[in-house]
Formats: C-alpha cells, structure tokens, sequence
C-alpha cells in the first residue's frame, strides 16, 4: 500500500477512472475501511437511482418544436444575423417562410397563417429588393446598362407594360441595370444606379397596383434603407437609397418628372 | 453536423436538461435554445469532434447564461455547512422523490458535474472539457456534490446552516 485514498480517488475508483494498479490497491485499502465502503455502495445507488428517475425521458416522445429546431435552417442564424439588411427582411420573411413551413418552430400562429394573406407594402418590398442586391459587388443586376434596349424589351414584356429606366445622370447616378424580381402576385422590376462614390439606388416598379388611387409621394424608412415611393395608375414606384431623406427627395422628382414627360 | 445527428442526442440532452433544470418545460426551452445555437454556430463545428460533448457545452453555456440574468433572489448556501459528520444509511434504495428534491438544493455546478458523469457517464475529461474547467476542478466537484446528496438524502441537513453544537 503506498499513498493514502482520497475521496477524488473513492470516486475515480467508482467511475473507472484509476490505473489498474491503483485500482486494485484500492481494492485492497476499501477491505480495511468499511465506513468507506458503505459511502461508495451509496454513491452507487445515487448512479442507479439518478437512472432510475431521469431515463425515461429518453423514451420520450420528442416535442416537435425540438424535432423542428434540429432540422437545419434555411441558413444558420449567424449567417442571418450578420448581413445589415436582415432587420428589414426579418418580418417580411417570417410572414413568408413561416406561413411556408414553419421555420420559426415557435411561431405557430404565424405558420398557420395562409400564404394568401400575406401582402407586403409596396416600401418593404422595395427597401428589402434594396437591401439584398445593392450589397452585392459581382452580381448586383441580371442584365447591365451595356444592354439597355434588351432590358427594357425583356422587362416590358415580363411586365406586360412598357418600363423604361429614368436617366439620372444630371443628379449623379448613372444606370448599372436591372432585374426582374418577384411581387405580391407577379414579376416586378428593379432598376440599379450608382453614383461616383459607389452608392447604389435603385428604383422598384411594380404594375400590381390596378384599383388603386394615385399617391403624392410618401416616405418610408426601413432599418437603414430610406424609400420614397408613389403610386400612378397601374405603376406603383419606390426608390430606394441609404442616403438622406432630402437627397433622395431630388432624386425622386427627378424620376418622376422623367416618368411623367413620357 | 446533420439533422440526423442532432435528433440522435436529442433524448440524452432532454434527459440531462431535464435532470438540471428540473422543470420539464424549462429543460426543453433550454434544449431548443441549444439547438438554435448549434445551427447558428455551425461554422465553429470541427467535423469529426464529439457532437455530445460540443452539445452539451452549449447548453452548459447558455445556462450560465441564464443563471446570470437576474432572478429571484438567491440566498447564498454555505457549503461547509452541510458536510455534518453522519450516520451512513442502511439502505442503499433511494426514494426518487427524495432524489430530485435532493438534487434540486445542490449547488449548480455540482449538480452538473455530478449529472454529466453519474448519468450521461461522461470521463472526468469529457466533462472537463464540456465544462471547460480543469480535471482537478471536475474532481473536487464529484467528491463534494456526491457527498453532499447523500446527506441531504440522509436528512441531516434539514437546516443549511444547521452546526454543531458542543
């Protein structure tokens, strides 16, 4: 018998956790110390009475909020988190995806909701359309200024109305593109411009907008998105910047003088 | 990290949650917490480690968490207080009412090092490294929380701060 046996080692010697050695000089010293003995036997039957009370929870049936929280989300959470523009589109996807297939497992109300109910203001669906491609350096349109006549062609007539971008040029901003973007029941467009400076601005026309009066212009501010946006006839537009109201404000006559003129 | 995996250690996180917490509900919020925060933390998973392990130490994680966040108040126990010298029980039959009211007044830390090793029998280095504590540490943590539950257990401790008079 060499050092004496701690209490770490009492236990060490009940989870296996000692040298075979050690463990068996252990053995040896426990034959001698039955006050020991008698604590060990009880700390085995806390391990069994620990089972005994705790392991049929693994026979449980699992809630379905926790099978769906071990589902993979669309994208992880800090993906999500991390981009500025996740603020803005939090609602807007929460409507969207939830009612789609519960992706929030709590939000049960919302994924009972049906997909028809929902229809997004004209400035989200702008502010959000801005703050998801105008981030984006490679691919920031589907067809480029280079091609105008093409985009105009292809977005009229996905459209079903003739669309043309406005020439912002005296104010700064010259035409990157466009693309053709999912509406609250069909296709919208979105043209991009930018400045100098690399600030992007883009202007979302929508032709979803029969039965509605015209609007004077309105302003809206989604997260750090400024929108400023009205309705004229058929064509609902909102321009989109995260630049300041009264910048924005120019650009918007601007556009709407041009829209006007034609 | 697939779903599958996930849902695999589902039961075995429920179980210690449950064991920990205590409150069914309250284990299942905080296992759900866990999972929410595995999936946003996927980049941090090195495939091919132990997804128990890397589980549980979340969970460990947002209790601290949540044990941090003002609550009730807690009165503060004096550990020493407990160590009475007692008479060993005869019987080595537990009642589990007993237990879980027993487990319920130890000390959170002992209580989890106790649950991670008595019950999911995790090594003392799985546990120190779920923990992130020293194996030194996980020891004196067994050695404390298993004889402190057996003097609660032996009803001795019917006051914490109860001492001995001569």
């Amino acid at each position: 018998m060499n050092a004496p046996v701690t209490d770490s080692e009492l236990n060490a010697f009940l989870d296996g956790e000692l040298t075979p050695a050690r463990r068996a000089e252990v053995e040896l010293w426990l034959a001698g110390h039955p006050e020991a003995l008698v604590r060990l036997e009880h700390f085995l039957a806390q391990r069994e009475a620990l089972h005994r009370l705790f392991d049929p929870v693994l026979d449980e049936p699992l809630p379905e909020a926790l099978r769906e929280a071990a589902q993979a989300p669309v994208r992880s959470a800090g993906w999500w988190r991390r981009q500025p523009w996740a603020q803005i589109a939090a609602g807007l996807l929460v409507a969207c995806v939830g009612a789609a297939g519960g992706w929030f497992a709590r939000d049960r109300q919302v994924a009972t909701a049906p997909i028809a109910a929902v229809s997004v203001p004209l400035p989200r669906q702008a502010a959000v359309a801005h703050a998801v491609f105008s981030p984006d350096v490679k691919r920031p349109v589907e067809i480029r200024a280079e091609q105008e006549d093409q985009l105009v062609t292809w977005l009229s007539r996905r459209l079903g109305s003739p669309v043309r971008p406005p020439h912002l040029g005296t104010l700064g901003f010259e035409l990157i593109g466009g693309r053709l973007l999912p509406g609250n029941s069909g296709p919208v467009a979105q043209f991009m411009y930018h400045d100098g400076a690399g600030q992007r601005l883009t202007l979302y026309v929508s032709t979803e907008n029969s039965g509605k009066r015209d609007t004077a212009f309105r302003f809206a501010q989604e997260g750090p998105v400024n929108v400023f946006y009205w309705i004229d006839g058929a064509f609902g537009y909102a321009l989109s910047a995260g630049i300041p109201k009264d910048e924005l404000a120019k650009v918007a006559t601007e556009v709407h003088a041009q829209l006007e003129r034609r | 990290m697939d779903s599958a995996a996930l849902l695999a250690e589902l039961p075995r996180l429920r179980r210690y949650a449950r064991a920990l917490v205590g409150d069914r509900m309250a284990a299942d919020d905080l296992v759900q917490d866990t999972l929410e925060r595995a999936w946003s933390r996927l980049d941090r998973w090195r495939p091919g480690s132990d997804l128990r392990t890397w589980l549980f130490a979340i969970m460990h994680n947002l209790r601290i968490d949540q044990m941090r966040r003002p609550t009730v108040e807690c009165i503060p126990i004096d550990e020493d207080a407990h160590l009475l010298p007692v008479r060993a029980s005869q019987s080595d039959r537990i009642e589990l009412d007993n237990l879980a009211a027993a487990l319920a007044r130890l000390p959170e830390e002992q209580r989890a090092v106790l649950l991670l090793i008595s019950l999911e029998e995790m090594s003392y280095a799985e546990v120190a490294a779920t923990l992130g504590i020293p194996l030194g540490t996980v020891m004196s943590r067994l050695s404390r929380g298993r004889e402190h539950l057996r003097q609660i257990l032996a009803g001795d401790t019917a006051s914490p701060r109860l001492r001995v008079v001569r």
